[in-house]
């Protein structure tokens, strides 16, 4: 649907050359909502605006539904831009329209018969949940509505694609719980192809099949949503996830449980099915030994489970060695050191 | 020597009637061609929908070059060209030239502020659904910035019956050529007052005028 090829965007400030995207290579497939996530100035905007060439690349390619979008001319490339819904941190809407006005706009520029519009717009509304709203001014409305209209607007002219600029960065987190599920709706429902970008892991983990992070312009991690999740390899996406997923507590707490003569802590993941089944409880019996869960969370993550434990165990030292050596044949298991510092 | 009011009243009102032209005539004017190049300057401007450096250069000098003379001696200094346009130097018409060309560069100023002012976002959101330039100029940006607008053309306005004033004294005809014939030369000021009482009330017409329409626009 969308290819990045070795796509790279290059700056040029007064003698200072930046590269705001480095060689990046991403494949963002038909029907999924992929995130971009990264820190502020990773790059992420850049990219995202190489799609619907808001931002040229000056090096490599961006295919979009097969077609290297640099070889379109102006007047295809307003076309092709009809095809890709867009949505911003700030709304971007016409302070001088109503809302009915603001969703109708694009599908005035697309030259759709009047009638037709207003059938449209009425349904959009619909869709989103803003009947009522058709005649206000956007002032008039709260963060989350606007985003609602925002949405309506980039939907109007049947897009394929939707990319959303850090869409729920200005909203509070009742809001961003509705909107992302607004977008969720949209791609379920209409089976649009979402692309979007943040820098809050939590709107990763709620609505994204696949994520790619960035750091200083280049991908640094691709893949599912609940490998990135479930073992994230590069130093960054550890520290989105450890934003999200408190995965230890803190050492002072850690310290005093060692202090009162707690036991070894040990790490156990469940992924998916594993975390449906009775395993630590079954193993333990079997062994004679209790355990106790110290810390942790067990959360959905693509409609999978997936639970990050702390754990200790009481009983023979020998019994204890079983259960684990049992427990890796499952689970993930690990003993949790507690540093010094 | 006293002034015969009995004749004096129609010259009053013949006087106003010039001044008024004098205004609406530059405001239309000037607008049309003060909005084009206030238009112009904030497309080619640096990073924008239809940027080019030397086109705003240009511009952007002729206006610095224009806007700081005095409209008076604008107006005498210009006044081989009025001829040549307007065939003579006197009279309301050859007032209006020098006053739309002066209010259209001021208006220039303006209309590119009140452009600057737009969220840039709005302009970028109008980019990613498919408008051309010159759709984005007519469907975004003049409706966008519609409310300012207005309230700088009053603005505008008002200068402009400033202007008329000035103009009159060189012949332009006018509440100023009265002011400065009856109250100025002939040492009246009864006339004086009237032609002031009136020019105060056409700026506080305009004014309102301005403020209720910008108003409506702006719903605020």
């Amino acid at each position: 649907m969308i290819e990045f090829k070795q796509a790279a965007k290059t700056f040029r400030l007064g003698n200072r050359e930046v590269q705001a995207v480095k060689e990046v290579s991403l494949s963002i497939a038909q029907g999924e909502i992929f995130g971009i996530i990264g820190f502020s100035g990773a790059g992420k905007s850049t990219l995202l605006r190489l799609v619907n060439m808001l931002e040229q690349p000056t090096a490599g390619s961006v295919q979009v539904q097969g077609v290297d979008i640099a070889t379109l001319s102006q007047k295809d490339l307003r076309k092709l831009r009809r095809r890709i819904g867009m949505i911003f941190q700030n709304f971007n809407l016409f302070t001088s329209r109503t809302v009915a006005g603001n969703v109708a706009y694009p599908l005035k520029l697309a030259g759709t018969p009047k009638r037709e519009i207003s059938e449209r717009v009425e349904e959009l509304l619909r869709f989103v949940g803003l009947s009522d709203k058709a005649n206000d001014y956007p002032e008039q409305l709260s963060g989350g509505q606007k985003q609602r209209v925002g949405i309506a607007r980039a939907l109007a002219t049947s897009p394929d694609i939707l990319i959303c600029d850090e869409a729920t960065s200005a909203l509070d987190p009742d809001t961003t719980g509705e909107i992302l599920r607004l977008l969720k709706k949209v791609n379920k429902e209409l089976g649009i192809t979402i692309l979007l970008i943040t820098h809050e892991m939590h709107v990763i983990q709620a609505i994204c099949d696949r994520v790619a992070v960035m750091e200083e312009g280049a991908v640094i991690e691709t893949g599912s949503v609940f490998d990135t999740f479930s073992n994230p390899q590069h130093p960054t996406t550890q520290r989105f996830i450890q934003s999200v997923q408190q995965d230890r507590p803190s050492n002072t707490l850690l310290k005093e449980w060692r202090a009162k003569g707690g036991q070894k802590l040990y790490r156990v993941i469940f992924k998916g099915e594993v975390a449906s089944d009775p395993i630590l409880s079954s193993i333990t019996q079997k062994f004679g030994i209790h355990f106790n869960i110290v810390y942790g969370s067990i959360r959905e993550l693509q409609e999978k489970f997936f639970g990050n434990l702390l754990v200790s165990f009481e009983g023979e030292v020998q019994a204890i060695e079983l259960v684990i050596a049992e427990l890796k044949r499952t689970v993930e298991i690990e003993e949790v050191e507690i540093h010094e510092s | 020597m006293r002034v015969d009011w009995n004749t004096f009243w129609p010259r009053i009102v013949e006087s106003t009637g010039e001044t008024i032209l004098m205004v609406i005539a530059t405001l239309i004017f000037g607008s049309i061609l003060g909005i084009s190049i206030g238009l112009l300057l904030y497309v080619t401007r640096k990073g924008n929908i239809l940027e080019n450096q030397l086109l705003f250069q240009i511009l952007n000098i002729l206006i610095n070059i224009v806007r700081p003379i005095p409209f008076i001696i604008f107006l005498v200094a210009i006044s081989p060209l009025t001829r040549a346009i307007i065939g003579t130097t006197i009279g309301t018409w050859a007032a209006i030239f020098p006053m739309t060309i002066a209010a259209s560069f001021g208006i220039a100023r303006i209309v590119e502020n009140n452009l600057l002012s737009i969220d840039p976002g709005v302009v970028e959101a109008a980019k990613a659904m498919g408008a051309s330039p010159f759709q984005i100029i007519f469907t975004v940006l003049i409706p966008e910035a519609l409310g300012p607008l207005i309230l700088g053309l009053t603005f505008v306005t008002i200068s402009l019956i400033d202007f008329s004033a000035m103009a009159g004294t060189v012949g332009g005809g006018g509440l100023g050529h009265v002011a400065m014939t009856y109250g100025y030369q002939r040492f009246d000021g009864s006339v004086m007052l009237v032609t002031v009482v009136i020019l105060i009330i056409l700026v506080q017409f305009a004014q309102w005028l301005g403020n209720t329409l910008s108003r409506k626009i702006m719903r605020r």
